[in-house]
């Protein structure tokens, strides 16, 4: 028997297999371009004047930031306006609860393909990463697997936070307050000592510096027993998410 | 048993009781807002009933619902098809969720798009069809998993004359072939039409239940004279002469009907006692004076 989880990646994978050149640009291309923009071009500028970002080339830094935070940015894209039509516009869920398939295996299945489909895309920007030199380190290819959990700690409360909407007007503002801050903020494109004073004890509670702490570990070969509780971390986002996104997702689909 | 669904203060289903006997065609029929859906999705086990018992092929629908949605088929009142697959995959993907292997679902795709006449747009996307087609597709995805109780929840609302038939068609050849069938409608013919046995719901209850025939008898004439005025005045004039004479009528906003066994000799009797109707129009009577006379409504001005 095909676990109902499954059931719903599959769903998912073959719309993807049809769609996924419409989302090459921004899940791909759109983090490559910010590679050689910031990696290449700015770094040429940090490096020469030896600034020490974490005693790594500029390059190499901002790497592994880029990776997360374009994965939390696509993953935080594909958990609001679709999952909302899913629900609403399109009225998807609502065919698709009514066969063996409960909708806690719905939001399971959804969580489950923005990790895989965040996979993809990874695997693509480390790859090209690597041949640019952005990859010191062969436990580079851990960054992989971190790129899933960053996914999936980030799709499992959005997406249950969407099935608690009844419109998308809210989902702007989530990417104005939450995701852009993150994305900027979170050790991605400068070390957090560059912070003021104030604001560097709160950067913990940010999922992504957790994420970018990990796969920069991950890709400059430093992986060690710190590197347990950043994921523990990210696996906390997403235990807690997808307590919520059960609950949510059941009381929409099925009162 | 006492079947009863609230929504916060708001009752929809007021504790019914209804029984429905495989292979034969059950139809619940009332305006809009009577409770049918709202009884079509515990029915479906996507909507835990309030209070009382539900048993849907054998097995108690609070704690099995997974394994009674894996005998069913739904076709719900709005469209649900996936707009982002093409019919071949909506039916792939469907039988999918049913945990079919894909060679049956693929043998069966091809009967179920050839037996509502799709077979030509299986590679075609969703949006492009008709809304007959839509309908169609949505009853051929409904029976991908060969289901024992197929519900369907206002089957033809929203279609074109044409379009109806033809859905009426596929669902006829359906029950022939021995399908139990579960369907809301607030079209008297479309009841009338396909169902074996029904009940009329209005304001989460059952008010009637029969077969269309026994309803009709049970509750009207053999006939119906239709009386439209000219004036709202003479209108008026001849509902208050009617009531008066004591016979049986029922007020609409643009006609008077009265109630007889014999519709023409009454017509005949009625405009020799000096009613000058605009137009008068003998016919028998339907499921829609049925409702009419139990809830005083219309079923259709809903």
């Amino acid at each position: 028997m095909t676990p109902p989880l499954l059931r719903v990646v599959e769903r998912e994978a073959r719309v993807f297999s049809r769609l996924w050149r419409g989302s090459v640009f921004s899940s791909l291309l759109a983090p490559l371009l910010f590679l050689g923009a910031m990696g290449v071009g700015l770094g040429g500028l940090v490096d020469e004047r030896n600034a020490d970002v974490a005693g790594v080339t500029y390059l190499e830094f901002v790497a592994p930031g880029l990776l997360v935070a374009s994965v939390m940015q696509a993953t935080a894209g594909g958990s609001l306006w679709p999952v909302l039509g899913g629900f609403k516009w399109l009225r998807t869920y609502h065919g698709v609860v009514a066969t063996p398939v409960p909708p806690s295996a719905l939001y399971g299945g959804l969580i489950t393909w923005l990790s895989i489909r965040a996979a993809i895309s990874a695997t693509a920007f480390l790859l090209v990463a690597a041949v640019l030199g952005a990859i010191p380190s062969w436990e580079g290819v851990a960054a992989l697997p971190v790129a899933m959990l960053c996914a999936a700690a980030f799709a499992a409360p959005f997406a249950a936070f969407t099935a608690t909407q009844d419109t998308d007007v809210t989902f702007p503002l989530v990417i104005r307050i939450v995701v852009m801050p993150l994305f900027l903020f979170s050790g991605t494109f400068f070390p957090t000592s560059q912070l003021p004073d104030g604001l560097r004890p709160l950067i913990v509670l940010s999922p992504l510096y957790h994420a970018a702490e990990l796969a920069r570990a991950a890709t400059t070969g430093h992986l060690g027993w710190g590197s347990l509780g950043h994921a523990a971390v990210l696996a906390g986002c997403l235990a807690a998410g997808a307590w919520w996104g059960r609950r949510t997702f059941t009381r929409r689909l099925s009162t | 048993m006492g079947l009863t669904k609230r929504f916060g203060g708001f009752t929809a289903v007021d504790g019914i009781d209804i029984r429905v006997e495989a292979g034969e065609t059950f139809g619940f029929l009332g305006p809009n807002g009577a409770g049918k859906t709202s009884t079509m999705r515990m029915i479906a086990c996507v909507s835990p009933p309030s209070t009382g018992t539900l048993r849907v092929l054998g097995l108690d629908a609070a704690a099995e619902g997974h394994r009674i949605r894996a005998r069913l088929g739904v076709v719900p009142q709005d469209d649900t098809l996936d707009t982002e697959l093409t019919v071949w995959d909506n039916m792939l993907i469907y039988g999918r969720y049913f945990d079919l292997p894909r060679p049956l679902i693929k043998e069966r795709a091809t009967e179920l798009l050839a037996f509502v006449q799709l077979g030509d747009r299986r590679s075609s996307l969703v949006d492009p069809l008709s809304g007959g087609m839509k309908r169609r597709l949505t009853i051929a995805r409904a029976l991908i998993n060969d289901p024992e109780l197929l519900l369907l929840d206002e089957p033809t609302t929203g279609l074109d004359p044409q379009a109806r038939h033809l859905v009426w068609d596929r669902l006829y050849s359906l029950k022939r072939r021995g399908v139990t069938q579960v369907l809301t409608t607030h079209y008297m013919d479309e009841a009338e039409q396909l169902c074996d046995r029904l009940v009329i719901m209005d304001d989460g209850r059952i008010v009637a239940t029969g077969s269309p025939r026994e309803l009709i008898d049970a509750h009207s004439t053999r006939e119906v004279v239709e009386l439209r005025f000219a004036t709202p005045e003479e209108h008026d004039r001849a509902s208050a002469q009617l009531h008066a004479a004591s016979e049986r009528v029922e007020e609409l906003a643009d006609r008077l009907l009265v109630y007889a066994a014999d519709g023409d000799a009454t017509a005949e009797r009625l405009t020799g006692n000096g009613l000058r109707p605009a137009a008068v129009l003998v016919r028998r009577s339907t499921l829609e004076d049925v409702f009419l006379r139990l809830t005083g409504r219309s079923l259709e001005e809903e």
